[in-house]
């Protein structure tokens, strides 16, 4: 009796390992089913919509998985990536140097061929600028191999935005071009007890981005590049005046209170809500408006220029990409998915549905008119992804948060050059040394 | 001889049966805690990007880096601070709550209920709230802050303030909505430990003579340390390591007067994507923990002695 007990505790313990091995044992994937991992909460239903039609023509499934917010997807596409355990379908967010290493760990599929096919159909159908972010080119800093590794499902721009109400009630009859317009346009604004400028800067990027677009219009291309390459200081008088207009919209007032610490949701919850007559905001901003307040009125400027030698360039180009699993056993199935994803009559629903400006050229006709202003500036666009250098991501955490220094009034624009600067040399010393 | 080799047997029998029953055990504790400790040891010696096959072995590299960090140690300093006010703040409130609804007054069942309210909130959730009541925005002169319209209305124009954007207020103001938050906590722990005070005691010491400033001295507290202890432990390891309602309240941060030692790993990982150094600070940090821990396991022994 006694061994017979000892036997039934030895399986039972037995089948607890068996069962505990098993349990982390993957599972075979489904089949005819394409999985799809996205991050755009405000384009989830119309993707669904989609994907809906598309079993319903093809009988294939695809299934939309939203994981936000994006910093959220970002660290559960990377664990995922370690774990590999990637879905078919997945989008890449960050630095241009993040997609290369998933490139490099062999996690995505180069889809040159598949665009080229056909006398490039597919990569004709879309707007070069929507392909450029997804483009790795002949002798790219980061050692990829070049091709095209994305499919572009919009493309987009970061602009100003006023409220027209707001500028007609301070007596602003068009929108200001110039630094000292903004400055004059804010005096008359707050006669009227109306706050300034909004936007989500407590989002580090935001205002990296701002102050790049004033970089690239103070120094032009060329000087903002030899910056990064380490030929030009951030002690630079160029980047001194850079540093300035955060320190001058500060002490003007044009920056609204808490603009520092706030996420972008808060800045554009504050636009729509008409606490402030401008906002720096992305083309993604008219479905977000529109769903906040219909009855908001405004239109999109560009950031009004400092300087006239070289002319004021926006971030844009790269919209939402999707990529494909490299280890996906359906590939095809998940590229011809996106191949349908990117067609005129889908972009079009998109750009009816979800307001964002298509990355399919011939859909362009379905955008709806708040968003032509952003698309008439597609031209003066530029983006770090598409630019052929990289700068160390500690010397842009020691700019950043400089940035912020100089909006609460704790450094001025020459202490946080000089700091920035330092930053850079360490970096640049820690590099030869490799 | 025969009978030895039966002994042998049955005592490898005996040995394998044993090792059967505590193998589970030593297998999840070897999958879960050993690997990834060793894991993240390992990483911590090498620079990598979190998704490149390639990392680059470079010794102790990352510690030597962490240890000139000025950012790291400021944010184990501000850390500390989220700490104190915690202790200070945040348990003397959820004693004083307990106490209150240790006697017998009325609606004691649904203070307690009230009470625990904030513990129970998703931490995400409680920093928006209180982002909203912190707003320093104004909308046609009127100020949209819960707290800055208060102080307007009642006069106290000077008080008005950035509270989040200013580097004197925002770090205090994390910690006070960070105490608010976990009171509830404290306060049914604490409520539960005085509820195994026997009342006899404190019959004694009102027919000894003894006010209630006395009884509360030497009844109340005496019996009450173990449970403080444990309080204050909690706290101590909770305040440590929070992270989500800065992340709510401030997003990336005030500069660095927000930083706390866990937003620092997480933007070492996904911000500048250095994982060997984001496994640096971790180890760095536990070991932080530990001494922690066992300083107050050490006050703790000393205070049962006593």
């Amino acid at each position: 009796m006694k061994k017979i007990a000892h036997v039934v505790c030895v399986v039972i313990v037995g089948v607890a390992i068996f069962c505990n091995i098993t349990g982390c044992v993957r599972t075979p994937p489904e089949k005819n089913v394409v999985t799809v991992w996205h991050w755009m909460t405000d384009r989830d239903q119309a993707f669904k919509e989609l994907a809906a039609r598309y079993e319903e023509q093809t009988g294939i499934k695809i299934k939309i998985n939203l994981y936000a917010p994006s910093d959220a997807f970002s660290r559960k596409v990377v664990a995922s990536a370690q774990a590999k355990v990637l879905p078919d379908i997945y989008g890449i967010l960050g630095k241009k140097k993040i997609f290369a290493s998933f490139i490099e760990g062999g996690f995505v599929v180069d889809l040159t061929a598949e665009f080229q096919k056909d006398n490039k159909q597919w990569e004709k159908s879309l707007f070069p600028k929507a392909l450029a972010a997804n483009r790795f080119v002949e002798g790219n800093v980061y050692n990829t191999p070049p091709g095209i590794y994305g499919v572009p499902i919009d493309v987009t721009n970061i602009q100003m935005l006023y409220n027209k109400k707001l500028l007609a009630k301070a007596g602003i009859k068009h929108p200001p071009k110039t630094f000292a317009e903004l400055l004059a346009a804010n005096k008359a604004l707050a006669r009227v007890g109306v706050s300034g400028l909004v936007s989500g800067f407590g989002e580090a990027w935001m205002a990296e981005c701002f102050a790049s677009n004033y970089a690239f219009n103070i120094m032009g291309q060329e000087k903002v590049f030899a910056t990064y390459r380490g030929e030009v200081p951030y002690t630079d008088p160029d980047w001194l005046k850079v540093f300035t207009v955060f320190k001058t919209l500060t002490e003007e007032g044009v920056f609204a209170r808490g603009i520092v610490t706030k996420g972008n949701k808060y800045a554009e919850q504050d636009f729509a809500l008409e606490r402030a007559a401008f906002s720096f905001n992305g083309s993604w901003c008219v479905n977000v408006y529109h769903k906040m307040n219909p009855n908001l009125e405004y239109g999109a400027m560009l950031p009004p220029a400092i300087s006239t030698e070289y002319p004021m360039r926006i971030w844009g180009y790269a919209g939402s990409s999707f990529v494909v699993n490299n280890h996906s056993v359906r590939k095809d199935t998940a590229i011809a998915f996106l191949k349908w994803l990117t067609a005129a009559e889908q972009q079009a629903y998109l750009a009816r549905e979800t307001k964002n400006l298509p990355a399919n050229r011939r859909a362009l006709a379905s955008v709806p008119d708040v968003l032509s202003d952003f698309a008439e500036v597609m031209d003066q666009t530029t983006h770090p992804s598409i630019w052929p250098l990289d700068e160390s991501s500690l010397v842009l955490e020691k700019f950043d948060k400089g940035l912020q220094s100089i909006i609460i009034g704790e450094k001025t624009p020459e202490q946080i050059a000089q700091e920035v600067q330092e930053v850079k040399e360490r970096e640049m010393a820690k590099q030869k040394r490799k | 001889m025969k009978i030895e080799l039966n002994i042998t047997k049955a005592n490898m029998f005996e040995w394998a049966r044993n090792y059967c029953f505590v193998l589970p055990a030593i297998a999840i504790f070897s999958v879960f805690y050993i690997y990834p400790f060793y894991e993240i040891f390992n990483l911590s010696l090498h620079e990598w990007n979190g998704i490149s096959p390639n990392r680059v072995y470079i010794g102790f590299e990352n510690f030597k880096e962490l240890m000139q960090d000025e950012v790291w140690w400021s944010s184990l300093v501000h850390a500390g601070y989220i700490t104190l006010i915690a202790l200070t703040f945040q348990n003397t409130l959820a004693f004083a709550l307990a106490l209150a609804c240790d006697r017998e007054i009325k609606l004691k069942k649904f203070y307690r209920v009230v009470f625990f309210i904030p513990p129970v909130l998703s931490e995400v959730v409680v920093g928006l709230i209180w982002q909203w009541i912190l707003h320093a925005g104004v909308q046609g002169g009127e100020q949209i802050g819960l707290l800055n319209r208060f102080l307007d209305k009642i006069g106290l124009h000077h008080m008005v303030n950035d509270w989040l954007s200013d580097p004197k207020t925002a770090l205090t103001c994390i910690a006070v909505v960070h105490s608010w938050k976990g009171f509830g906590w404290g306060f049914i722990i604490l409520l539960a430990g005085l509820q195994t005070i026997d009342k006899q005691l404190y019959e004694a010491a009102r027919v000894d003579g003894a006010t209630s400033w006395q009884s509360f001295r030497n009844v109340t507290v005496p019996m009450m340390v173990p449970v403080i202890l444990v309080v204050v432990i909690l706290t101590v390891l909770g305040s440590m390591q929070v992270f989500v309602l800065i992340l709510s309240m401030v997003n990336q941060g005030l500069v660095f007067h927000t930083e706390v030692p866990v937003t620092r790993i997480l933007v070492a990982m996904t911000g500048t994507n250095r994982f060997g150094y984001a496994c640096a600070m971790g180890i760095n940090f536990g070991v932080v923990l530990i001494m922690i821990s066992l300083l107050f396991k050490i006050i703790s022994s000393r205070m049962k002695q006593a």
